[in-house]
């Protein structure tokens, strides 16, 4: 019997962890309350179904939704007074805007600037989409592998399509560096296809773990203060550090939010100069 | 009873195997020690050439980083996942 209350909640984890809805899921919702992986869970808002496809639109789409309206209005309301001495909110968005553009200057060269809406774009949506999930209560976008995985191959597609289309079989360069003995070649060329096949697993995994393991510890530590202020007196003030880790590793996280945003914009332009110049 | 056993004996492994995956995180911990390490004793000799070089840092740091993620991801996908 044990056994099984065991096996059944590890499977309504499973779910929610990989397959977000399930009937299975629902077996111990007070249980999974405390759960640090439940804050994941994606439920259907509205049940959609088309040709087979689960479409429906979920909490994570709603927060997409949210995330490019907020941003977007952001950047539109706030740069639309075209002051010539801006604002403070103005300053906020112009700043957003030139960091992005010496980030893909000085990566990319001035060629590269044509992708410019592209990074802008990614660097905005997942700067807000971080910073959304550290909201209480909030769903966080990019804890999800399949969103990251489809940002990061967005950006791997777009360099090969470009790469091929620019330079035609010159791309291929991109992966014998110059200068390298001629023995060494074949195993230079090995490692440089194997380092490319794993460019969009790292960039994807890269900001979906450390989203993911960021918030799971937040919720840990957190779970940590109920816990100990349940045992009496001496538990509630214990529960001070704890309390005083959680505030520290919020702030953390923000650090980490706004990092993972720029390190994401920062790969796409180095990967978008191999394809731009593949030969250096 | 042989069942039980089995499952004990199986949940166990998985929460040794976690264990043992964080150990890789001391990996990126030496890297990131060397990598900071390094830029500040570079950016104290000469600390005007230091800001330029800020964007490297933080790639260097992306990259090592993620190594050290990808063995907490190990651990985390065992616990909760598997």
């Amino acid at each position: 019997m044990c056994q099984t209350i065991i096996a059944d909640v590890g499977r309504a984890r499973r779910n929610c962890f990989l397959l977000g809805d399930h009937p299975a899921r629902q077996i111990d919702e007070a249980k999974l309350a405390n759960d640090p992986i439940s804050q994941f869970q994606i439920s259907k808002i509205l049940p959609m179904e088309a040709m087979g496809l689960d479409i429906s639109f979920t909490n994570s789409s709603l927060f997409m939704v949210a995330t490019v309206g907020v941003s977007a209005a952001f950047l539109i309301m706030t740069t639309s007074g075209r002051g010539l001495i801006p604002s403070r909110l103005q300053s906020i968005s112009e700043m957003c805007y030139e960091f992005v553009a010496d980030l893909l200057r000085s990566s990319a060269g001035s060629e590269g600037m044509k992708f410019f809406p592209l990074v802008f774009s990614l660097f905005v949506f997942i700067l807000m989409a971080n910073l959304f999930g550290m909201f209480p209560y909030f769903f966080t976008v990019t804890s999800h592998i399949i969103v990251t995985a489809a940002l990061a191959l967005l950006v791997i597609g777009l360099v090969l399509v470009y790469g091929f289309w620019k330079n035609g079989l010159g791309f291929l360069k991109l992966f014998v560096p110059s200068g390298v003995p001629a023995v060494l070649i074949p195993l230079i060329v090995a490692i440089e296809v194997m380092s490319f096949i794993s460019r969009p697993i790292s960039l994807s995994v890269r900001l979906f773990a450390n989203v993911l393991a960021g918030h799971i510890t937040l919720k840990v530590f957190a779970g940590f203060i109920p816990m100990l202020s349940k045992i009496g007196f001496v538990g509630v003030v214990g529960a001070i550090l704890p309390l005083g880790f959680t505030v520290a590793l919020t702030a953390l996280e923000f650090l980490v939010a706004f990092l993972q945003a720029y390190v994401f914009a920062i790969l796409t332009c180095m990967y978008l100069n191999d394809a731009i110049h593949p030969s250096h | 009873m042989e069942l039980e056993a089995a499952n004990a004996l199986a949940n166990a492994g998985k929460y040794i195997g976690a264990g043992l995956a964080c150990i890789g995180m001391a990996g990126a911990g030496v890297g990131l020690g060397t990598l900071f390490g390094n830029f500040l004793s570079g950016a104290l000799r000469n600390p005007s050439a230091a800001d330029a070089q800020f964007g490297r840092l933080i790639f260097g740091f992306a990259v090592t980083e993620a190594l050290g993620i990808f063995s907490l991801l190990i651990a985390l996908l065992l616990i909760f996942a598997i």
